[in-house]
């Protein structure tokens, strides 16, 4: 999405890369993320106990376990849209940033992957 | 060797006023939650790995050291989560009032460090011991 105004373009203002559509995301991943951040400390509060049965069974409700792939999903992105900013700020070789960001990028995939797939395999209950 | 007089960057000059340091506060809360998503993970995969490797990890997540992380990161969780509603506010150009800024900063500053003692209380009850 857009937010320049058609007149910024024409003059040509505004960032000359792809600055409002990262603060844009930002503030859309935060208001996702507030709404299913609060889901999930409900939810944790609400657990019957931290043992495996009570995990399994929270997870196997479908909304749970929707609304959890999406928590994880929502957060790597976010987490990555602000660790972005923060080192775009203080790494100021271009080389090093460019190294940092890709090696935060694998992580937050991996781990997000690696969320989203435990999430999966406990709400069809695959046996380990 | 006398050296001119350079122009310094705002941030060296500027007086502190403790909305900065809530400022610069949101960032560093964003950055242990970034951490604490990777611990958020290992949760997940030990808990689909099966019933072993997930008392294991709860050995771990409810030992002293982790159990003193996870507590600032539900600290961090509920300062980033306030101040993000706060800076959304920003966003749309509400709340940009001196006196307005200083007090929903201190609203948000008191207001997290209630709630996380509030959820944590409620967390280590329910849960009993370790989250």
């Amino acid at each position: 999405m857009s937010l320049r105004s058609p007149l910024g373009r024409v003059l040509g203002l505004g960032s000359a890369r792809g600055g409002a559509s990262h603060w844009y995301a930002q503030r859309v991943t935060a208001v996702a993320l507030a709404l299913l951040g609060l889901w999930f400390v409900v939810s944790l509060a609400s657990l019957h106990g931290t043992s495996l049965e009570a995990v399994t069974t929270w997870l196997h409700s479908p909304v749970s376990s929707a609304l959890a792939v999406l928590f994880v999903g929502v957060a790597a992105y976010h987490a990555y849209l602000g660790l972005q900013v923060v080192v775009e700020d203080y790494v100021s070789s271009k080389g090093r940033r460019l190294a940092v960001l890709v090696a935060i990028q694998f992580a937050l995939v991996v781990a997000a992957l690696v969320g989203v797939l435990s999430v999966l395999r406990i709400a069809f209950g695959v046996e380990a | 060797m006398a050296q001119p007089e350079r122009p310094l960057s705002p941030f060296m000059h500027y007086r502190w006023q403790y909305t900065n340091t809530l400022s610069i506060l949101h960032r560093i809360t964003g950055v242990v939650l970034a951490a604490c998503f990777f611990l958020l993970v290992y949760w997940l995969a030990a808990a689909a790995a099966g019933p072993d490797s997930y008392s294991g990890a709860l050995r771990c997540l409810g030992s002293l050291p982790t159990q003193l992380v996870l507590f600032g990161g539900l600290l961090a969780f509920c300062y980033h989560l306030l101040n993000g509603v706060r800076h959304l506010f920003f966003d749309f150009g509400h709340g940009f009032e001196l006196t307005t800024a200083r007090r929903s900063g201190r609203a948000v500053a008191i207001g997290a460090v209630i709630l996380a003692l509030v959820g944590w209380v409620a967390l280590v009850r329910h849960l009993g011991g370790g989250v």
